[in-house]
């Protein structure tokens, strides 16, 4: 395994557990507060989205993760980017992390792709001299054309995550968190895009990649984490991996344990 | 383009996040991202203003034009209310648009802060940064959109035949407080938000009735007697008191209206900011 001799990982999780306390209703509001608070019942709703994770991410690594939808795969990586707190546990990272998570950049659909760009960079605490070096080549990289200068309600939704896809990489990370990218865009984009990350990976930055696409975790990554429900069910070479996943999900829950394999 | 960056602010960064129930960030560390940050106060508020005026046929002019027709708006009530008594209505329609201004400012940074922890759904959920800067950048865009307002309001002295005297200059010390206290405000309107979605429903009403009980539309020893005494619970009443005695009529307001000024200010902020920092950590989970 590529380590950069920094020495330590570059991401450790100890034993992190994330619980998320939810309402029943779309929007929470005074009323059925009010209406709820008649009727004795209690708002919110207990989703143990990552329970007893621990796992450690060496400096340089690529590590995939796997796992059905609602394996807490995009909760574990908000808690990793210090977005979400963990309710239990300790999270370490060393370095700076860049995330692409679903929802990519963009928070005001009023302004245009580079006010955003801006916005967002600051936001993460660049300087504005750092986003300007950083401006065009992002903008090339999405090939957004003059676009850029446009208010986002009129981009596409593949124009709206090649731009998401574009600055999360251009940010220069040392730790880059990417959560279903390579849905973005069409075919020749996907290609660029994987091309991309093949060469942010010899650079020997950190990268997690959460991916449905089981042939792009095998091709980028050297280590993969499987999720079930919020547990860590197995950690190993992508090939190791993706076969008990597959398998898992042909013979179903019940039918299966780890000594099978 | 190297793997390693020079910039040892971050690459020197290790950051470590463990739990903490509702408990409140540790605050140096907390106030210094702030700080590092401030280019985003300043760049988020300039772009929402540029946003919000692309789609209108007057554009910036109606910061200036909205707060004109209020106050002749008012006055006309106001007039109708007394019956006609016109005995000082120059003084009356000057301290009607200082009052006025000012209290629109505050509401503005109210009714922004409210929504902009909220309004700022994707940037939440996508980035991990200190929130205090969503609301801090909703009193920036109001102060702007004030300021234009301030600038309309010297000729308006002038014409009405107001003097210019020194201690004008003091208000300025009151629209400091005010800003700190709209602050405040912010902070908590923007924490009861993400809780509760309808407090932005429910705030143009609360605005309504702070303007009438404030001394905005009525002088401030204009107050019946048998309230006078409660007036300082108002936490505006000394704020606009003591802004308008000073910018209309060049009158040091009473010790006890800067101690009230003051103290009211200083609350809302500790309150506010408290409020918001024990509770921002949620805001990812309830949005």
């Amino acid at each position: 395994m590529a380590a950069n001799g920094s020495g330590g990982p570059a991401v450790r999780v100890e034993h992190v557990s994330v619980t998320y306390r939810t309402t029943f209703e779309r929007t929470p509001t005074f009323k059925s507060a009010v209406v709820r608070l008649g009727r004795g019942e209690r708002a919110v709703k207990v989703v143990k989205a990552v329970q007893d994770v621990s796992f450690d991410v060496d400096h340089g690594t690529t590590i995939g993760i796997i796992g059905a939808n609602g394996a807490g795969k995009s909760t574990l990586m908000r808690t990793i980017a210090g977005i979400l707190p963990p309710n239990e546990g300790r999270i370490e990272v060393h370095g700076r992390v860049s995330t692409l998570l679903a929802l990519g950049v963009g928070f005001n659909a009023m302004l245009s792709g580079r006010e955003n760009v801006v916005l967002g960079g600051l936001a993460a605490g660049l300087s504005r001299r750092e986003i300007q070096e950083r401006s065009e080549a992002i903008a090339d990289f999405a090939e957004l054309g003059e676009f850029i200068d446009m208010p986002m309600r009129t981009y596409s939704s593949g124009m709206f995550s090649r731009l998401a896809f574009s600055v999360a990489v251009h940010m220069e990370p040392d730790i880059l968190l990417i959560d279903e990218a390579l849905s973005a865009g069409d075919a020749r984009f996907k290609q660029k895009a994987a091309a991309k990350m093949r060469e942010l990976v010899t650079q020997a930055r950190t990268m997690f990649l959460v991916s449905h696409a089981m042939n792009s975790v095998k091709d980028l990554c050297k280590d993969v984490i499987w999720m079930h429900k919020g547990r860590l069910m197995m950690r190993g070479a992508p090939g190791d991996v993706i076969d008990a996943y597959t398998k898992f999900l042909r013979v179903g829950e019940d039918a299966f344990t780890l000594e099978d394999l | 383009m190297t793997g390693t960056r020079l910039d040892e602010d971050f690459t020197s960064s290790v950051h470590v996040y463990e739990p903490h129930r509702s408990g409140l960030p540790r605050l140096r560390p907390y106030v210094r991202e702030l700080w590092r940050r401030r280019e985003f106060i300043t760049e988020l508020s300039r772009s929402t203003m540029r946003a919000a005026h692309t789609n209108t046929v007057f554009g910036q002019l109606w910061l200036v034009l909205n707060p004109l027709l209020l106050a002749a708006v008012y006055y006309v009530l106001v007039t109708i209310l007394r019956g006609g008594a016109d005995d000082d209505a120059a003084e009356r329609f000057v301290h009607l648009c200082a009052g006025l201004f000012a209290f629109y400012f505050f509401a503005g940074a109210m009714q922004t802060g409210a929504s902009s922890v909220v309004g700022g759904g994707k940037l939440l959920l996508n980035l991990s940064f200190p929130r205090l800067l969503l609301p801090l950048s909703a009193v920036r865009t109001a102060f702007f959109r004030f300021l234009p307002t301030l600038i309309v309001y010297i000729p308006i002295h002038l014409a009405f035949g107001q003097p210019l005297n020194w201690e004008m200059s003091l208000g300025v010390a009151f629209l400091a407080m005010l800003t700190v206290f709209g602050a405040g405000m912010a902070m908590i309107f923007a924490t009861l938000q993400v809780y509760f979605r309808d407090t932005a429903s429910f705030l143009p009403y609360l605005v309504r009735i702070w303007l009438y009980l404030s001394p905005v539309l009525w002088f401030a020893e204009d107050a019946p007697d048998r309230f006078a005494d409660w007036m300082i619970i108002n936490p505006l009443f000394s704020l606009l008191g003591g802004w308008t005695d000073l910018l209309v009529r060049g009158e040091i307001p009473s010790a006890s209206l800067w101690i009230a000024a003051a103290a009211w200010s200083l609350a809302a902020f500790i309150v506010g900011s408290l409020l918001f920092m024990s509770r921002e950590r949620e805001f990812v989970v309830r949005l």
